[in-house]
């Protein structure tokens, strides 16, 4: 997709000038050259260090950079753990045409409180925090009153945007964060900081929707299609709602640990006619994680009448919507996108009531650029997170 | 490929047609019946002898007075999709006067006027039946180019005659005109039902109209009465002053003019989307706010694209909708009787029809023709 078209997408979801300013700023240098006129380490007073890529090879290394003094309503906290997510490789290898090198990545973070500022009340130093996707929003629109910060057209997402100082953010492959207590999210003890690094992206990611489109009620029937870092979550938050899950998946090899593992009720090899064609009409709902073009034509297929479809990955090129089964059958598809930051923190201590926590492959820093190579070819299962906290040394 | 009759043109209907079809559709049933029908995919309807069945114990006899010209008979009669089984008469917009009915018939008498519109069969005893949602029914049969539960093939309402399942029947209100009533039996319904089931009826929010055509003229009509503020979208500004004017549209774009788009990005609450040719999603997703609804109405010969970053960006939905059960059908015709709600139409005879699909074709009704059957339709 011409990535203009892209571009086209986020600005009609942000429409102020702010915004504009923002997305002029994901403009590739290459093509307008840098705006910034701070370099990252004097941007602010704060020494910060982590690993950014610099180019579309996606290649991180070492990166060092600055973060603001804490606020009087900042929380500060020392990074240690942070997820990867598919969306972070999407980016540093510029897939969507949308990156500002260079780009820090890394918004599944996990840490502990240094410093709050003096306005702040819900958090204190040595708290166990972490922070999402987003680190700002308007708090005034429709969306931020609705606790949807999350669809806010001022958004602030956590790298690859600019702060509404006009800098840009960046995120969690870093040793310290400093965000708005608002956008912080609280950990119970009883989760484990490092299995629950992937909630904040991968977990809302599948919670929200499975919530908002009552897919979430005893005795239906979900399929959650594609088995990675979103899918078995997806699966886990599925089955603690009492919902009967079924996996669909191109990989045969991943249906033992499916049912036998994950808890998955059954699992469906999407590229079987016969297997497909047996479960039609079958399923209330759909989550479907893939983000790489793929037919939806079967999927429509799967849903019984009224059903529901819900994307969740992002194909960049529009997919083909075939129109009968979509009319015969009253089904929707609809999109979702990460949760806002009070369904967060439900989904959080819904996690922790219920021991939902990711399966990790836990790596250094180092191996960071070895995790995305076996990212891209879906060899994980089902999250790499990095151990900052004991790697990540300037 | 789905074919929305393929639950009943399946092959084995088809042979067991075939054989039925050993008789000609003069001599199927035992009463004779006269209509229009098309033979081919050139879609040009001339005159066809056929017969109707006896009116069982369940059934309803109506002369046909009216019958609307949906555009859905204009992609049938020239196979736009690909599953015509020809010779079909067409017509599923029908309003009439019941002759006949069975000794089973309690909800109609003799006299009583009467519209049938777009199924006349399901099976009755599934979950969608019993939820008055015959037409989400696997053996859901149209009223026409559908093979009904007897085997044999239904013939629509460009005929003198239609003998019907009494729950297919519908009581047509006082105060609700024959011939601008008509079209609400597919036109009306078709918005109705999608506005109800997703919500879209919160007075003072607002409503996308996309397509001024048949149904998108009956959606304004539906959603002002509703209480929503509508914007007619359309790719023809020579319908804005008739869309405001005369329709009670609160505002109109023109959807061709990128200005006039922009400006009204991210402002509806919802879109019903009745254009029948393939056209770009994209431009009516940005109008939506997030959470937004599509409804999809129209039904393309091709799939059509469907960005998602907007949907996922913004959570927004396209939902499907397919006419409406008869519970809900007879309650969009009270409802429009109530709100005085009835069609634009254009009347016209019988022998006039090709030329009307002609037009139909170019999208030049204001807003839809309507057959005088009963003044017009003669056998030769």
């Amino acid at each position: 997709m011409d990535p203009r078209h892209l571009m086209d997408y986020v600005t009609t979801y942000t429409c102020s000038r702010h915004i504009k300013l923002a997305v002029d700023h994901r403009i590739p240098t290459s093509e307008f050259g840098s705006v910034m006129e701070k370099s990252p380490e004097n941007q602010y007073p704060v020494t910060a260090f982590g690993w950014a890529a610099r180019d579309s090879s996606g290649v991180l290394s070492p990166f060092n950079f600055s973060r603001r003094a804490t606020g009087e309503k900042d929380v500060t906290f020392k990074v240690l753990y942070c997820g990867i997510c598919h969306s972070d490789l999407h980016q540093i290898k510029n897939e969507w045409g949308t990156t500002n090198y260079p780009v820090v990545p890394g918004h599944e973070i996990v840490g502990v409180v240094r410093e709050v500022g003096d306005k702040v009340q819900k958090f204190k130093v040595g708290d166990r925090v972490g922070v999402g996707g987003l680190l700002g929003s308007c708090h005034s629109c429709e969306n931020c009153a609705s606790d949807l910060e999350n669809y806010c057209p001022k958004m602030v997402i956590t790298h690859n945007g600019t702060h509404y100082d006009g800098n840009p953010t960046y995120g969690g492959y870093s040793d310290i964060m400093v965000c708005d207590e608002s956008f912080v999210i609280r950990f119970p003890e009883n989760l484990p900081l490092d299995a629950c690094a992937p909630l904040l992206c991968g977990g809302i990611t599948s919670y929200s929707p499975l919530r908002h489109f009552g897919l979430d009620k005893h005795g239906l029937h979900v399929g959650v299609v594609g088995l990675g870092g979103i899918g078995h979550l997806a699966l886990k938050f599925a089955k603690a709602f009492g919902v009967k899950v079924t996996v669909i998946s191109t990989s045969p090899g991943k249906m033992k640990e499916a049912t036998e593992r994950l808890g998955a009720d059954s699992f469906l090899v999407s590229s079987d006619p016969d297997q497909m064609e047996a479960a039609m009409g079958t399923m209330d709902g759909i989550i479907d994680t893939v983000s790489a073009p793929h037919p939806l034509l079967a999927l429509l297929g799967l849903l019984k009448s009224h059903g529901k479809l819900i994307m969740v990955g992002a194909p960049d090129k529009p997919l083909e919507l075939p129109i009968f089964p979509l009319l015969m059958g009253r089904k929707i598809v609809a999109g979702s996108s990460i949760g806002g930051i009070k369904e967060t923190q439900e989904m959080i201590d819904f996690a922790a009531k219920y021991n939902i926590t990711a399966d990790i492959e836990l790596i250094p820093i180092e191996y960071v650029n070895t995790a995305m190579e076996r990212l891209a070819k879906a060899d994980v299962r089902y999250r790499f997170v990095i151990d900052i906290g004991n790697s990540l040394k300037n | 490929n789905i074919s929305p009759i393929s639950h009943s043109l399946t092959h084995s209907d088809k042979h067991k047609h075939r054989n039925k079809m050993a008789k000609s559709p003069e001599t199927e049933h035992p009463n004779k019946a006269f209509g229009w029908a098309a033979r081919d995919k050139s879609g040009l309807l001339s005159p066809f002898h056929f017969s109707r069945r006896d009116n069982g114990e369940n059934d309803v006899t109506v002369k046909i007075l009216y019958c609307g010209v949906c555009h859905t008979d204009l992609h049938t009669i020239k196979n736009d999709w690909g599953f015509t089984y020809y010779p079909v008469v067409p017509g599923h917009e029908i309003v009439g006067i019941a002759t006949k009915v069975g000794k089973n018939v309690t909800t109609f008498k003799e006299g009583d006027r009467v519209g049938v519109g777009v199924i006349t069969g399901s099976c009755q005893s599934c979950e969608s039946c019993d939820q008055d949602l015959e037409n989400y029914c696997p053996q859901m049969a149209f009223t026409y180019n559908a093979i009904g539960s007897d085997g044999t093939k239904n013939y629509g309402g460009y005929s003198e005659t239609i003998v019907v399942d009494q729950r297919f029947v519908l009581r047509f209100p006082e105060g609700l005109p024959s011939d601008s009533g008509a079209p609400l039996l597919c036109a009306g319904i078709t918005v109705y039902s999608p506005m109800k089931y997703y919500g879209m009826t919160e007075p003072g929010k607002h409503l996308g109209v996309a397509g001024l055509g048949g149904l998108g003229h009956v959606a304004v009509k539906i959603g002002k009465a509703f209480g929503l503020k509508v914007t007619v979208i359309s790719s023809s500004p020579s319908k804005e002053d008739e869309a405001i004017n005369r329709l009670g549209a609160d505002s109109f774009l023109v959807s061709s003019d990128p200005r006039n788009m922009k400006a009204a990005i991210g402002t509806m609450d919802y879109i019903i989307d009745t254009v029948s040719a393939v056209h770009a999603l994209f431009p009516l997703l940005s109008l939506l706010k997030v959470n937004g609804k599509l409804v999809t109405l129209g039904l393309p010969e091709k799939p059509l694209e469907l960005p998602i970053f907007p949907l996922v960006l913004g959570r927004k939905m396209v939902g499907g909708s397919d006419v409406g059960g008869m519970k809900e059908t007879q309650e969009m015709l009270d409802f429009c009787a109530k709100h005085n709600i009835t069609a634009d139409i254009e009347l016209i005879k019988m022998d006039e029809i090709n030329s009307a699909m002609e037009r139909l074709a170019k999208s030049d009704v204001r807003y839809r023709f309507v057959i005088d059957v009963a003044n017009s339709l003669s056998p030769p």
